[in-house]
């Protein structure tokens, strides 16, 4: 049972004159787990006292001691006096909370980092999948720790919507550790920026960690696309980085989607446009409805526009996260506009929405014929191609080819199929 | 004089006595026979009992004084009612009342509601509880706080001890949500009705006296009786015997932990792809979460694949119940239901038949009907790197748990354990089990949300699933994943006092615990 801290600092803060010593940070609570509060209070002369409470003490409480001790004199604090209540957060976590409390008292630059995994040092492309994207509240780390084991293409650390404004700048250490301590399994690195300048800065603390790809929300123009390259740029320099970090404006208003062009060629580190229909839809002042009737110009003119930058088109999230059939219902109209990815707020979504972007068998044998009989027509030299007695025309043809091309990506199928084919029909 | 100990079959250093009884050290499974007859309570005569067949008396206090409660005796209670049981405590709030000192409480399991039995074990009313304890009960015995030493029995185990005279049940007092005024009596029916209470069967034939206690009298005769009256001494009514609500969870839950279903999914997957699973493969699986998921992903491949389990042992739940009522299960054994669409369906489907634990588990009975099961789906506190399991304490060293019928189960064809890798920061796979329940010769699979572990003796198992493409790691491996993500914690410290015996399902003693150091 924990005692919530009383939060001192309140009282601290309206009397001006008195200089704020008191910082908490972090969560606690009977529903929190994997996480912990602590609060500092800066002292002089007395050392450093730490008040442990923890469901996790017999068995980790001696090494919690040692890294908040390691920690605070990491940050050269000598005299303190540390109250902890701990649900079993993981080391990178408790550090996390320890700095932000920390750097709520004292100014500094310096950063206490966790070690970095190696398994978290890949790259990733420009094409490739991006099916799923599961997001996950950037403050609440007891999501984190196994988000990498449900197989989405990409994990999305979000600083934006998920997180209460007064959580915001502790949210971002704990995102920083998280990218460097949380094994993702090779799902696509992600982070969602908030926006304006606060999501500028955000980028101070995701670049250097190796984050793959940053999400730029309630994007309106290219002049953000440019403001955060700049900013991106800037820091790989400073630390002598080459990996590339890629972008995913999210369009959630109607100046957005009238500008998605401007924003989908904005820069060639744009590799997807998402739409956010929850927003969208507010700016417009109608009811987001499942048929989506009000934002179907919206999602056609989005997708048109990722299509002619040659990008990818992204859909909004599903809420209902209890009705799977609904859920693939609405992935296979996704699908059906264009769409080629879509974002999940509960793991069990993206088995369904990687199913549902996935051809069919169907599909991939209509394809296969319509194919081959292109290439033998070729190889006969006939101007004209013929299955049985339908004439194809060659947007048919090239329809099936990205139809056979997704197959061979997703080992569906083999990438000689077309050989073995003959070679099992000699 | 310190107890002696020995070191048992298992390698553990148990006493050679216990509460002053000689104790057999564990020799290992199945090599304990202890020959001679059982034990039998003393023979009545019928004529010591009221011709019209009416044994109700005024009050349990009456029944009590009747039965000659006295200092020193072992009283037992059944634990259908589970968190709603109103009467286990009541019984030594008579006996403090009376001024009755140093029982043995001999329950098939405590509950959270028993935690008010302190008082008796503080004012020493009680001198030990010789059955599951946990929360708070077993918080004050991990501290060395109960006077005699505390005896874990799995629910098998309690028969057995009861079979071979190991304990000798003076007064029974078995709670009846149905019951006649001779003393026949049933789980279902009145409003504190808990389907089945199989688990009394043990202590009414073979305890010295019996009390029923009822809030539902009915007319002779009630039927059908799962307590027969003529091993009954006295019938007591009462107004109510249980909180309805926490008697029987109104519906039980499959678990919406994304890491769970992810257990549960792989589970599944294991099942099918090694072979397990398969048409006529029987199924026991309980009432977390987590197994829940698992029944409903098993109900889905025998839909698929056309197959029907020949039965299922309960503790029954709505999702076995489903597979029942749709076919993909013949008949369902139960020792226990656990939601209301489980009590419907054993009142009404010929099929969910009770089958007491009497039968299924015990030791001395001419055959085991978990030895029978396909496919046992258990959870541990902790298992380690030779696969033995605890189920009673925690890592942190205390006592936790009750074994319920986990070390019965384990002599299934194929145990399966899907745990979580760490449960907040703690690790389940250790070097080395802070108690040991069951030995893991007896432990097949490990089922974590990053990957599975296969007993090396298993030699079949890990060449069925060869090239499944199964996340297949060692139990070293999954250990040394769980470290480097949470740390290595540190180790409980214990003194010399041994505060519990864990026994296995022979009657030998598997391991101790021991009174923590607290700082």
């Amino acid at each position: 049972m924990f005692e919530k801290i009383t939060r001192f600092e309140l009282h601290y803060q309206s009397d001006g004159k008195m200089k704020k010593s008191i910082a908490i940070a972090g969560n606690s609570g009977l529903k929190v787990r994997s996480d912990c509060e602590i609060m500092l209070e800066l002292k002089s002369g007395e050392g450093i006292i730490i008040d442990l409470t923890s469901k996790v003490k017999a068995l980790y409480g001696e090494s919690i001691k040692r890294l908040i001790a390691e920690i605070l004199d990491f940050f050269s604090v000598k005299d303190a006096f540390i109250r902890i209540n701990d649900s079993g957060a993981l080391p990178f976590v408790i550090a996390a909370r320890m700095e932000s409390a920390i750097k709520q008292l004292i100014n500094t630059d310096l950063e206490f980092l966790p070690e970095f995994l190696n398994e978290n040092l890949y790259t990733t492309t420009k094409e490739r999948f991006r099916f799923s994207r599961l997001y996950l509240p950037g403050n609440t780390p007891g999501l984190m720790i196994n988000a990498g084991l449900h197989s989405a293409d990409g994990i999305i650390l979000d600083l934006e919507d998920s997180v209460a404004p007064e959580k915001k700048d502790e949210a971002r250490i704990l995102v920083r550790n998280a990218l460097r301590q949380i094994d993702f399994h090779g799902a696509e690195r992600m982070v969602r920026i908030n926006q304006g300048d606060r999501g500028l800065e955000d980028l101070h603390f995701l670049i250097p960690h190796n984050v793959n790809l940053v999400l730029i929300p309630k994007c309106e123009g290219a002049d953000y696309i440019k403001k955060a390259e700049e900013v991106i740029n800037s820091i790989n320099k400073k630390f002598n980085l080459k990996n590339q970090v890629f972008l995913m404006p999210i369009i959630e208003s109607a100046l957005g989607i009238e500008n998605s062009w401007e924003i989908a060629h904005a820069s060639e580190s744009v590799v997807a446009l998402a739409i956010g229909l929850e927003d969208y839809t507010a700016d417009l002042g109608v009811t987001r409805t499942i048929e989506g009737n009000e934002s179907f110009y919206a999602r056609t003119r989005l997708i048109v526009a990722a299509k002619a930058a040659g990008i990818q088109p992204i859909d909004s999230v599903f809420s209902d996260v209890a009705d799977m059939d609904a859920l693939l219902q609405n992935v296979l109209i996704s699908k059906s506009l264009g769409f080629e990815g879509m974002g999940c707020i509960h793991p069990r979504q993206i088995a369904v929405i990687k199913k549902g972007f996935t051809p069919d068998q169907a599909e991939i044998e209509k394809s296969k014929k319509i194919v081959q009989a292109f290439e033998s027509a070729k190889i006969q030299g006939l101007g004209v191609v013929a299955l049985g007695s339908k004439m194809i025309d060659p947007p048919v043809v090239a329809r099936a080819q990205k139809i056979i091309d997704l197959a061979v990506r997703l080992n569906l199928i083999s990438g000689d199929w077309i050989n073995e084919i003959t070679s099992v029909e000699k | 004089m310190p107890i002696k100990t020995v070191i048992n079959a298992a390698g553990r250093s148990v006493p050679l006595e216990i509460n002053g009884q000689p104790a057999i050290p564990f020799k290992g499974v199945g090599k304990h026979k202890p020959g001679g007859r059982k034990y039998s309570p003393p023979i009545p005569a019928c004529s010591d009992y009221p011709d019209d067949g009416n044994k109700v008396v005024g009050s349990l206090e009456e029944a009590l004084r009747k039965c000659g409660l006295s200092d020193g005796m072992t009283i037992s209670t059944h634990h259908h009612l589970r968190d709603g049981d109103l009467i286990s405590n009541k019984v030594f709030e008579i006996a403090s009342s009376l001024g009755v000192k140093d029982l043995i409480w001999f329950p098939s399991a405590s509950f959270p509601c028993n935690d008010p039995v302190i008082k008796y074990l503080d004012d020493g009313t009680i001198n030990r509880i010789e059955g599951s304890m946990n929360g708070p009960l077993g918080r004050y015995v991990s501290e060395g706080k109960m006077k005699g030493t505390a005896v874990l029995r799995s629910h098998g185990g309690r028969v057995q001890a009861i079979q071979d005279g190991e304990v000798r049940i003076d007064i029974a007092v078995l709670a009846a949500p149905t019951a006649d005024c001779f003393g026949n009596a049933k789980g279902t029916g009145g409003h504190s009705a808990c389907g089945v209470i199989g688990y009394a069967k043990a202590d009414y034939l073979y305890a010295t006296r019996v009390i029923v206690v009822t809030d539902n009298l009915v007319d002779f005769p009630c039927f059908p009786m799962e307590i027969e009256g003529n091993y009954v001494d006295y019938v007591v009514v009462v107004d109510r015997i249980g909180i309805p609500e926490k008697i029987i969870s109104g519906t039980t839950q499959v678990t919406k932990s994304p890491d769970r279903l992810l257990i549960a999914e792989l589970t599944a997957s294991f099942l099918v792809k090694s072979g397990i699973l398969k048409d006529g493969a029987t199924i026991q699986a309980g009432a977390g979460g987590t197994s829940l998921a698992i029944a409903v992903f098993v109900h889905q491949i025998l839909k698929e694949k056309g197959w029907k389990s020949k039965f299922g042992f309960g503790g029954s739940t709505k999702y076995m119940v489903k597979m029942l009522e749709e076919g993909q299960m013949g008949f369902i054994l139960d020792a226990q239901v656990f939601d209301l669409d489980s009590v419907k369906s054993i009142e009404n489907n010929p099929n969910h038949v009770p089958y007491p634990v009497f039968n299924a588990y015990n030791y001395h009975s001419k055959g085991n009907l978990t030895s029978m099961m396909d496919i046992m789906i258990l959870g541990a506190t902790e298992v380690d790197l030779n696969f033995n399991g605890n189920v009673v304490t925690h890592s942190d060293g205390y006592l936790l748990h009750g074994i319920g019928g986990w070390q019965n189960c384990l002599h299934a064809r194929n145990v399966i354990l899907p745990i979580p890798l760490f449960r907040d920061r703690i690790p389940v796979i250790v070097d080395e089990v802070t108690t040991l329940c069951g030995p893991g010769e007896l432990i097949d699979v490990i089922i974590t949300e990053r990957g599975i572990a296969i007993n090396p003796l298993r030699k079949d198992l890990i060449e069925s699933v060869k090239g499944s493409g199964l996340p297949l790691k060692t139990i070293k491996e999954l250990k040394d994943e769980a470290e480097k993500i949470c740390g290595v914690p540190q180790k409980p410290k214990f003194e010399e006092d041994i505060v519990a015996a864990v026994k296995w399902v022979d009657g030998t003693v598997i391991d101790v615990v021991r009174k923590l150091k607290t700082m």
